[in-house]
């Protein structure tokens, strides 16, 4: 019997979908390409093959995600992982807030802010230049965003360059459309 | 959509050379793919159940939820563009709950949900879809326009911030 995770944690939860994933044997070679199916590449995520089923935003969404998330220069990869835990935290994504802390835990090999940050949001008692990367991503991420000039002037007091900040933009913006996915679509799980 | 259109610069209204525009040009990767998408999202060869003109009315909305004038227009144009028939038009109106059709009814609550409040979504929004008739793949379809718009209208929210200061 699997149950529902739904307390923010850093141990990757399951993802279980609402809907039915595209089944290979009926892929399209317009799927398959999306995919990137080749013979050494064959575990497929069952998320990936719903989104399948919108080929034409997910040929473009793939490398989108992973130049905003990993493309050189600008923000660092660990701060970019904040502003998609921030937004994912708004959105209450149990699934992408466990995959984006823990991915930020392995690469500066700290626990504490993360565990500062699921414990009281954006009130954390974190460094001040994540604190404001950590509010103007939350603020972005309502609907309508919040976020105003006085938390831009944050960033810019916090260190972060114009070019940083695009990228933090980005990051967040990337978690509004990868959390209304993951998790209007399906639930995280412990098996 | 023309193939040079970039649709967030022309809602920023970023200027050619400017220093917004220096910026933006180093993510320059990024913003083509953004387009690509926005065109995947809005006007794709396979529309599947999901017309074009339904695919502009719901975006309409969705930037009427973010109180986004520029996307607001834009979006407006691309359901005048798709023909803008009465029962896709009446999708993009904020206070139509999608009267006595039930498909209506559904793609309009959904969109509210996922746009507004994505916190509250459970397996139970996905089924009152199902019932209302919409196929998983059109599921996935709705979703993804949702999201998408979502994501763009808080990239261009986050430029116009930003010019404040480039």
């Amino acid at each position: 019997m699997s149950q529902t995770v739904h307390a923010f944690t850093t141990d990757v939860p399951v993802w279980k979908p609402y809907v039915t994933p595209l089944d290979l044997d009926e892929a399209s070679p317009e799927q398959l390409e999306a995919l990137q199916v080749t013979p050494s590449n064959n575990k497929i995520s069952d998320y990936v093959l719903v989104l399948a089923h919108d080929v034409e935003t997910l040929k473009h969404r793939s490398p989108l995600f992973n130049g905003v998330m990993y493309n050189r220069g600008g923000l660092s990869r660990a701060e970019r992982e904040i502003g998609a835990v921030g937004a994912s935290i708004v959105n209450r994504c149990v699934y992408c807030a466990a995959v984006h802390a823990s991915r930020y835990n392995q690469l500066t090999k700290d626990t504490e802010v993360i565990a500062a940050i699921f414990q009281d949001g954006v009130e954390a008692e974190i460094d001040p230049r994540l604190m404001a990367i950590l509010r103007f991503s939350a603020k972005l991420s309502q609907c309508p965003p919040r976020a105003e000039p006085a938390d831009l002037a944050a960033l810019v007091e916090a260190g972060l360059s114009q070019a940083e900040i695009l990228d933090l933009i980005l990051s967040t913006s990337l978690f509004g459309w990868a959390n209304r996915l993951m998790h209007t679509l399906g639930e995280p799980v412990r098996e | 959509m023309a193939e040079d259109t970039d649709v967030v610069a022309a809602v920023v209204g970023i200027e050619p050379g400017s220093a917004l525009a220096q910026v933006v040009n180093g993510r320059a990767d990024i913003m083509a793919l953004t387009q690509n998408t926005h065109d995947g999202a809005l006007t794709p060869k396979d529309p599947g159940g999901l017309s074009h003109a339904e695919r502009a009315a719901l975006a309409w909305r969705i930037a009427k939820i973010n109180d986004h004038k520029g996307f607001e227009n834009h979006f407006e144009a691309l359901l005048e563009q798709a023909g803008a028939p009465d029962n896709a038009v009446r999708l993009a109106d904020i206070w139509f709950d999608g009267g006595s059709d039930a498909r209506s009814r559904a793609l309009i609550r959904h969109v509210d949900l996922v746009a507004h409040a994505p916190k509250d979504a459970t397996r139970r929004d996905i089924e009152l879809l199902q019932e209302a008739g919409l196929s998983d793949m059109d599921i996935v379809r709705l979703t993804e326009l949702v999201a998408f718009v979502s994501y763009q209208i808080r990239v261009a929210f986050g430029l116009q911030l930003l010019r404040g200061i480039a």
